[in-house]
């Protein structure tokens, strides 16, 4: 379950807690929704408005939020609920719209065998409604933005810094020093490669790096210092896989990250016998609670599913879990637990809201 | 312990002191059948333990395809109902704003009612028991649906989910047996109370939802001291809660939004209610109590395999036969039978496996006891009637 939008204000809100009344045991909302599903009060909804593709595996999806829908800062993600089968599914994925759209845009790329990537590139039609949760996350800017700043991004990890630089784009003042190193597979497979060409046409203040994995191989920081020879006087913002992540906060210090995949697993856990609530769910090893939740058709609130966000933390009544980050098997009564990390390592048993 | 074996041996009928030990020993590999009716029945579970497994297995590989099966189309299916169910409500109850005219009072008030039966029915009771949980919609889940009717979600939940579900038409386990005021089985003992036994039933159809929410309460519990009164008063605090604002609705907001029009909105909600009272009664009466739906004794529930649990939900349910629409107003429980193997499956497939399931009963030999509403409810109220007398002799 996402977390609610926030209650209609003021008049509105009253009038809506009267007509209760008339509506018990439902909410107004119930009803409100047959005429247009963003209506709702208690979840916040939006409705797909236009698919662009951008790659032969990437689209850009833009979303009519609900009037609850607070804005986003860029860099930042968005909880996204789709149906899938006529299962519910929710994934994060970072904005790629400047700041203050009215509409938000997120820009995915298909993951081999992913469930709700390939439904949203290949198969989302116009006029969908999706679950949508207020945009989160720490893969910001801050204001005023550094005087020298250096994007690091690979694949689908430029979308969070496509949305920082249409925003400095859009933004009054000239834009800062930057530069921008991005790699794709290919010239093909690179989302925004125009764009981005455009952008750097533009403002003197941006450099656009575009590499070609396939080409001249990965990126790497002893390649990336040769291509930026004043790094270390830049602030440095990354997004992309793991590996490159990894090798980048390992070599230079105040590497600000954002990451788009869990962090590799030191265990796979024994699984174990969890009850959730009223009922119990068997925990596959290397299953983390919330997937073992979820396919058990269990509400579970959920957020990143990394174990940043913490919007999936339940408390633990009884029992042990396992990280499957680091293999510990931790947990007293009454801690919070972060269900999209841990596995069961025998019995246990959590709370749902 | 000769004595038992001596007794069985004669094949004299055991005296009451007798009863308990003489019928331990004698019991064959599955006995599904209470002493009173063992004759009706037992021809028909005279089945191994290895054919009853077996049975078992291919009832699971029914589930297992099903739950394979499920997606999309059945995810509308639902969605499609409730948002028919809603629409239904609003045009019934703005049809009754103008309800002096007499066919806007007919058609509001049938549109009205239903829709309750299908907020019950369709919606309610299968959403409850988390047939639709698999979609993770939240607002379709079994954990927070709360539907039109006085008893709480949570309670009924456990009375009906739990209860009557696990121990189907065990007498004195299953509450739905008589609902704690009628006699409906010879198991129970008869006291000069249920020579009152059809006029029971019929105020329990007309307030029906007040006896469900009411039953939830298991006051027999309480005075055999198997339950604290602190839970009971829990209880009616939620029921009570629960009942104003179904009562505020119907009896006091919408007629007084009605203005001049009071009475006749409050004449047709209560109608509606009702209406909706008497046919859930009905459908959910036929649905164990006819004659072929068996009843079972505590005793015979220690350690039932799931083969044994398949038989005991078989017989002990009934079907109704109707068309489409019938179907869907009865919340499919007119597939009884399918609905008690296999409580979870969206109730929309039902009718799907119906066939395979008597094709399977046939094969087994097991009865499939199904019939029109009017045949099955006239065996009930006959049942009904012939225990408000002591012997309860057919």
């Amino acid at each position: 379950m996402f977390r609610s939008a926030a209650p209609a204000p003021g008049r509105s809100g009253r009038l809506l807690a009267a007509a209760s009344a008339l509506t018990t045991p439902l909410l107004p909302e119930d009803f409100l929704t047959l005429f247009d599903p963003l209506w709702s009060t208690t979840s916040l909804r939006g409705r797909v408005v236009a698919r662009r593709r951008e790659t032969g595996r990437a689209v850009s999806v833009t979303i009519e939020p609900g009037r609850a829908w607070a804005g986003h800062r860029a860099g930042q993600y968005v909880g996204v609920g789709i149906d899938v089968d006529g299962v519910r599914h929710r994934r994060s994925y970072s904005l790629s719209s400047p700041e203050g759209a009215r509409y938000l845009t997120v820009t995915v790329q298909e993951v081999p065998g992913g469930v709700v990537s390939t439904k949203l590139v290949r198969d989302l039609p116009i006029g969908t409604v999706v679950d949508l949760e207020q945009a989160d996350g720490g893969f910001t800017l801050p204001d005023p933005p550094p005087a020298g700043l250096l994007f690091v991004t690979a694949g689908s990890g430029i979308t969070p810094v496509m949305s920082m630089l249409r925003t400095l784009d859009a933004g009054a003042a000239p834009m800062p020093d930057t530069v921008l190193v991005h790699s794709a597979r290919t010239p093909e497979d690179t989302i925004f490669a125009a764009e981005l060409a455009g952008l750097a046409a533009r403002h003197p203040g941006l450099r656009v790096v575009q590499r070609h994995s396939g080409v001249t191989g990965r990126l790497d920081p002893a390649s990336l210092d040769a291509a930026v020879p004043d790094r270390a006087d830049r602030t440095v913002y990354a997004c992309g896989p793991d590996g490159l992540l990894d090798a980048l906060t390992d070599a230079w210090d105040d590497v600000v990250v954002e990451r788009f995949t869990p962090p590799a697993r030191a265990s796979e856990g024994t699984g174990g016998t969890v009850e959730f609530g009223t009922g119990t769910v068997e925990v596959q090893p290397g299953q983390s609670l919330l997937e073992a939740g979820e396919s058990a058709g269990r509400i579970m609130p959920s957020g990143c599913r990394m174990g940043i966000c913490f919007g999936c933390v339940l408390p633990l009544r009884e029992g042990r879990v396992r990280d499957l980050r680091t293999g510990q098997a931790h947990g007293e009564p009454g801690d919070l637990v972060q269900t999209c990390v841990n596995s069961a390592c025998g019995p246990a048993s959590i709370d749902l809201p | 312990m000769t004595a038992t074996l001596d007794t069985s041996v004669t094949g004299r009928e055991p005296g009451p002191d007798e009863t308990t030990a003489v019928r331990q020993p004698q019991r064959p590999v599955l006995e599904l059948v209470p002493s009173s009716r063992r004759e009706d029945v037992q021809a028909t579970t005279r089945l191994t333990a290895e054919q009853i497994e077996e049975l078992g297995r291919r009832l699971d590989a029914i589930r297992d395809r099903i739950l394979a099966e499920r997606g999309a189309s059945d995810a509308a299916y639902i969605r499609d109902v409730i948002r028919k169910q809603r629409a239904l409500e609003i045009g019934g109850r703005a049809l009754l704003f103008a309800g002096v005219l007499p066919p806007a009072w007919i058609a509001g008030t049938a549109m009205l009612s239903i829709a309750k039966i299908l907020e019950n029915m369709e919606i309610g009771h299968n959403v409850m028991h988390g047939q639709w949980d698999w979609m993770r919609d939240p607002k379709i889940h079994s954990s927070s649906w709360e539907w039109d009717n006085v008893s709480s979600s949570t309670e009924w939940k456990h009375s009906h989910n739990y209860l009557h579900h696990t121990y189907t038409n065990v007498v004195g386990k299953d509450r739905d047996v008589g609902y704690g005021i009628l006699r409906l089985s010879e198991e129970q003992r008869w006291t000069p109370y249920h020579l009152g036994n059809p006029l029971y039933n019929f105020l329990l159809s007309l307030f029906f939802e007040y006896g469900v929410a009411l039953h939830d309460l298991e006051v027999e519990k309480v005075l055999a001291g198997q339950k604290p009164w602190s839970r009971v008063w829990q209880q009616v605090k939620s029921i009570g809660r629960k009942t104003g604002r179904q009562v505020f609705k119907d009896y006091l907001a919408f007629p007084a939004l009605a203005g001049p029009f009071f009475l006749p909105v409050l004449a047709g909600n209560l109608t509606a209610n009702v209406v909706r009272n008497i046919w859930s009664h009905a459908v959910i009466f036929c649905g164990h109590f006819p004659a072929g739906a068996v009843q079972f004794s505590e005793e015979q529930l220690a350690d039932e395999s799931r083969g044994e649990w398949y038989v005991r939900q078989l017989l002990g349910s009934a079907n109704l036969d109707g068309g489409r629409f019938f179907h869907l107003m009865t919340g499919q429980l007119s597939f009884q039978i399918e609905h008690h193997l296999f409580p979870d499956l969206p109730s929309n497939r039902y009718a799907e496996i119906a066939p395979e399931v008597r094709a399977l009963c046939e094969e087994y030999g097991l009865e499939y006891t199904s019939g029109p509403l009017w045949t099955q409810y006239l065996q009930v109220l006959g049942t009904i009637n012939r225990l408000a007398l002591p012997n309860g002799k057919r």
